[in-house]
């Protein structure tokens, strides 16, 4: 279980969380959804430790990782796989060392275990045969499924996306959702995705936290979400332009 | 904050400035100790050393034949005119050599990577922070430092004395050209009286700063990489900085180094 507990944290006077607390469950799926630029991966970044909050704390299985560093730290972070946003791919590796990469250095497989494991990782995100190619030579939304299959070759119990399928077609959106859904119900992980997919991200999410205004303004089921009378949940799930 | 009169403010701004010069001196000084841990903690990322080995030497080594031959050409008329008033062309074979050797050698080859490499590995790994493959690395609890910085510095430890040493062979080679071919010097006396006047110690000079060089080139460059702003903008400006903090810095310890060794 992850809780965040009060977490503030601002930028150089901007304020951009101001007291976030949200506890995701283990074992299930947490969307979170909120206005561009409103704190999202700062967020997800003190949960993965890349991040120091102002004040609060972030309790990994009782364990403040706000407090943590070094071996501490990389001991909860081995737990983790991570999805960012701009995918952070390797761009000097090709795709298929790309996925490789954490198989062979974080988990040190040997090297016969790796390659099928590779192919397979591709293979379940559609993507057969590009392993050759080179990050820069393939389409954004190539990429981001590439950075997907680095995240779950690993068969972490953590993962986290950040906006995973933002740039994908419809089709492709939907395959992502479904890809990931299954594999939940496979491993059973614990899945934090940040995403703007609104309604379809609602039917594999478990539980669904708003973020807006620095704060988590509404949490709950999908179901609950969608019928919340709070007006910001309302404007935002129905894209209502600002008044 | 209470707001300071008018008359200190000047003295606050010095005062500023000097705190964040020894801040920012601590973090340059404490990225090269962690990297010097981590450089002496298993497991070693090998093929990447070789990488950087391709990456800094071999892909200067033009550049370094190309600098080092006109460095020697002009070496050797600039000299050969200047002994020639007192009479003693003789030396000339002497006098290009120990230049090279002790002097030019060493600060013109580290000055030549540090463009041509320093500023890539800059913008590489600048590059890699500002498209979060530096955070990738961390959150698969990898060592970003072992991945980019102690390869890097390992590589300029081995490649840039050999570097030099190339550049002193082109050079010496490049003023018996001039001295000989062209000026009508004997070969004899060029090469004959190197051998008398060219010590070890003169080696050892020129060893010890290209060793200090290689270091400290690419822990500028691959700090200044790490610690870059915002951005293509942030990127270009971390680039330029590692490039005149490097050349500063090899003119600087050049001078020190001149001065200690024998
Ligand atoms: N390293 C940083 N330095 C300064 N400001 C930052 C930094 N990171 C984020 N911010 C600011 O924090 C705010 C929230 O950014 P964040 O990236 O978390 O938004 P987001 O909710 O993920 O948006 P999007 O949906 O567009 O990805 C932004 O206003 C941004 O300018
Ligand atoms: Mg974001």
């Amino acid at each position: 279980m992850i809780q965040i507990e009060a977490l503030t944290k601002s930028f150089r006077g901007q304020s951009v969380l101001r007291g976030v607390s949200l506890t995701v469950p283990t074992g299930a799926i947490t969307v979170i959804i909120g206005r561009s630029g409103g704190g999202k991966s700062v967020l997800l970044k003190h949960v993965i430790g890349l991040l120091r909050p102002d004040s609060g704390r972030v309790l990994v299985d009782g364990e403040d990782v706000t407090q943590l560093s070094g071996e501490a730290l990389d001991r909860v972070r081995r737990r983790y796989g991570v999805v960012f946003q701009g995918g952070a791919l390797f761009d000097s590796l090709t795709c298929g060392d790309n996925v490789a990469f954490p198989l062979r250095e974080k988990l040190r497989l040997p090297r016969r275990d790796v390659g099928p494991r590779v192919e397979a990782a591709l293979a379940q995100v559609g993507l057969e045969g590009v392993g050759a190619k080179y990050p820069a030579e393939i389409s954004g939304g190539m990429r981001k499924r590439v950075a997907i299959a680095r995240a779950l070759v690993t068969e972490p119990e953590i993962i986290f996306f950040d906006e995973p399928t933002t740039g994908l077609d419809p089709i492709l959106v939907n395959t992502i959702h479904r890809l990931i859904r299954a594999l939940h119900e496979r491993y059973h992980f614990t899945a934090v995705i940040v995403s703007h997919e609104i309604p379809s991200i609602f039917e594999i999410a478990h539980r669904v936290a708003m973020l807006g205004d620095g704060r988590i303004v509404e949490e709950g089921p999908p179901d609950t979400l969608q019928a919340s009378a709070n007006p910001l949940v309302q404007q935002f799930i129905k894209g209502e332009p600002e008044p | 904050m209470k707001a300071t009169p008018a008359l200190l403010r000047p003295v606050e701004l010095l005062g500023g400035g000097a705190v964040s010069v020894v801040e920012a001196l601590g973090r340059f000084g404490a990225f090269f100790l962690e990297a010097v841990v981590v450089l002496f903690t298993p497991p070693f990322k090998i093929r990447a050393f070789l990488d950087r080995i391709h990456y800094i030497g071999y892909r200067s080594l033009l550049i370094i034949l190309l600098t080092g031959a006109f460095t020697g050409m002009v070496l050797g008329l600039q000299i050969f005119i200047t002994l020639s008033r007192f009479g003693s062309e003789a030396f000339l074979g002497p006098a290009v050599a120990l230049s090279l050797i002790r002097e030019l050698g060493p600060v013109l080859a580290a000055l030549m990577v540090t463009g041509r490499a320093g500023s890539a590995l800059t913008a590489e790994i600048g590059i890699m922070r500002i498209t979060e493959q530096i955070d990738a690395l961390t959150v698969m609890a990898l060592n970003p430092m072992r991945y980019l910085v102690v390869p890097s510095v390992l590589a300029g430890l081995l490649t840039f004395p050999l570097m030099t040493a190339l550049f002193d062979v082109i050079g010496i080679f490049g003023g018996y050209l001039v001295g000989v071919r062209l000026l009508g010097l004997s070969a004899g006396t060029y090469f004959g009286e190197m051998q008398t006047f060219v010590a070890l110690e003169d080696i050892m000079t020129g060893f010890w700063k290209s060793v200090s060089f290689g270091v400290i080139v690419t822990w500028v460059a691959t700090y200044k990489g790490f610690h870059v702003g915002h951005g293509a903008e942030g990127v270009a400006r971390a680039t330029t900085q590692s490039v005149v903090l490097a050349s500063v810095l090899i003119l600087v310890w050049d001078y020190f180094l001149g001065s200690v060794l024998p």
